[in-house]
């Protein structure tokens, strides 16, 4: 597998009033066409940040960001951000929303992609509701939905479903994996939630407190569809969070 | 059913202005000073001789003009300060001295700048409702937030399609807030411009009722039709809250 996203040893600072604030270092990973990676870390470790410089939106102090080998000097419509407070324009209907990214093309061949692409995250017949008309999770739909009609080789997702309750968690999760089966991208995913991690990556990275850096990486070798309550599912979850500093046999 | 419950109270508080005002006249026995009834029929003899339509035209006209140019001029202003960082720290503090002034304090300059025509009172709407618009709209860019900025950076859509499908419908629900304060401070400052050396307009139907024989029934009848017009004026800009482009904002 080629490789996809290359990042380099990058590193980043905020100047406080304390001095300078060390917020990520000397970070690097590789990522293959095709993979799904989860950064999972403590809150406040820098992983939005992290997310950020990857996606193109913030310059690292040091080190760089490497996009099929080309060096990343902003954000693109290669690779697309989603985060957790979402930003699908309130503005504008479903459909609106999804032509927003498709540049130069005649409106009808928009529509229709547009549609395609609703039909796919289940919304059609909502492609004329403003944002405000729809739910919570018909809202992340839209969103994922705006970020596919690109066709952007990378996704970035950035604690993409933490908003929602935990039934309407999953079954995205489900959806996901479903679109990520047709479409193939490659999928860069930030998140607090190991289950979530181990339910879609192929590789897990664990991040340091911070200054964040990569602390352990673990390999998800079950084949989809997963079932989390499986015992090595399980065993690899409690492995995750003990790194984490987390003793799971509690729960 | 239910919204004749909610409108009850009020009408009901003005019933009761209308009938504590009736006694106290009657009371009182007033000559100059009219009764409700008084007013009616004087408002009546406005519309009978045709003054009335007139008045409120010449008003309409003066403050539709005025207020017309205000959002030519204040909305592309407004998203230049917004979006500008040096175009908002040159001319910001200019209009911070400005606006406190009352437009009341121009009409002198106004007239020695046009005379009494109908440029005048225009020039005054003018000065009035550009300034809030400009604050509304600026405040409108600086508030846009920057997830949505994002959004469009990471798409990579032209300046133009950031412009018009980004920061114009973003700013919008700031602009009509505006617009509605800019349009109510319009319709205040007419009034008081007409007052002024002019022939026509509810303003100089106030005065030209009490100068001509105190006609207080007629000065009455002009200043509820002022109010009224006044809440018809607010209500429209309202309808444009109403639009489904632009309710996100006024929703939560």
């Amino acid at each position: 597998m080629p490789i996809r996203i290359s990042v380099k040893g990058i590193g980043k600072g905020f100047a406080t009033e304390q001095g300078t604030l060390q917020v990520v270092d000397d970070f690097s990973l590789d990522v293959a066409d095709g993979e799904t990676v989860a950064i999972v870390g403590p809150s406040g470790c820098g992983k939005s940040t992290l997310m950020s410089i990857i996606a193109g939106f913030e310059r690292p102090d040091r080190g760089s960001v490497g996009i099929d080998g080309v060096v990343q000097d902003g954000p693109s419509s290669r690779g697309i951000l989603i985060s957790q407070q979402g930003s699908v324009f309130p503005w504008l209907t479903v459909q609106q929303n999804l032509m927003f990214g498709l540049n130069g093309r005649e409106l009808a061949e928009k529509k229709q992609l547009a549609d395609h692409y609703a039909e796919m995250v289940g919304l059609k017949g909502f492609e004329n509701r403003y944002p405000h008309e729809l739910s919570g999770g018909m809202l992340k739909r839209a969103e994922l939905a705006r970020a596919l009609v690109v066709k952007p080789e990378i996704l970035y997702m950035d604690e993409p479903f933490s908003a929602l309750d935990a039934l309407l968690h999953l079954r995205m999760r489900n959806e996901l994996l479903r679109i990520l089966e047709q479409e193939r991208h490659t999928v860069l995913l930030i998140t607090h939630d190991v289950e979530e991690a181990i339910h879609l990556a192929n590789r897990v990275v664990v991040l340091s407190p911070r200054p964040t850096r990569i602390q352990s990486t673990f390999e998800v070798p079950f084949p989809h569809p997963r079932r989390i309550s499986s015992a090595p599912v399980q065993e690899l979850r409690t492995r995750i969070l003990r790194e984490l500093g987390v003793e799971a046999d509690s729960t | 059913m239910v919204q004749l419950k909610r409108v009850l109270p009020s009408l009901a508080v003005m019933a009761a202005i209308v009938a504590a005002w009736w006694a106290i006249v009657a009371v009182g026995g007033s000559v100059v000073f009219p009764t409700p009834w008084q007013v009616v029929t004087g408002t009546a003899e406005l519309v009978r001789d045709g003054t009335l339509w007139r008045h409120i035209g010449s008003s309409l006209f003066r403050v539709g003009a005025g207020f017309a140019l205000a959002v030519a001029v204040a909305v592309p202003l407004g998203l230049w300060m917004g979006w500008v960082k040096g175009a908002y720290a040159t001319l910001n503090p200019l209009f911070q001295m400005l606006r406190p002034i009352s437009p009341i304090a121009w009409i002198p300059i106004a007239i020695l700048w046009f005379g009494v025509g109908d440029v005048s009172p225009i020039f005054l709407i003018f000065i009035s409702s550009v300034f809030p618009m400009v604050v509304q709209t600026t405040v409108g860019v600086h508030t846009i937030e920057k997830r949505y900025l994002r959004a469009a950076a990471n798409f990579g859509v032209s300046r133009g399609t950031l412009f018009r499908q980004v920061v114009i419908p973003a700013v919008l629900p700031q602009v009509i807030v505006g617009m509605r304060i800019g349009l109510g401070v319009a319709w205040l400052v007419v009034v008081a411009a007409e007052m002024i050396a002019l022939r026509s307009g509810l303003g100089y139907l106030i005065m030209d009722s009490r100068n001509a024989g105190n006609r207080y029934d007629l000065v009455v009848a002009a200043m509820v039709i002022i109010g009224m017009i006044g809440l018809l004026l607010d209500g429209l800009m309202r309808l444009l809250e109403g639009l489904k482009s632009v309710r996100w904002r006024y929703a939560h």
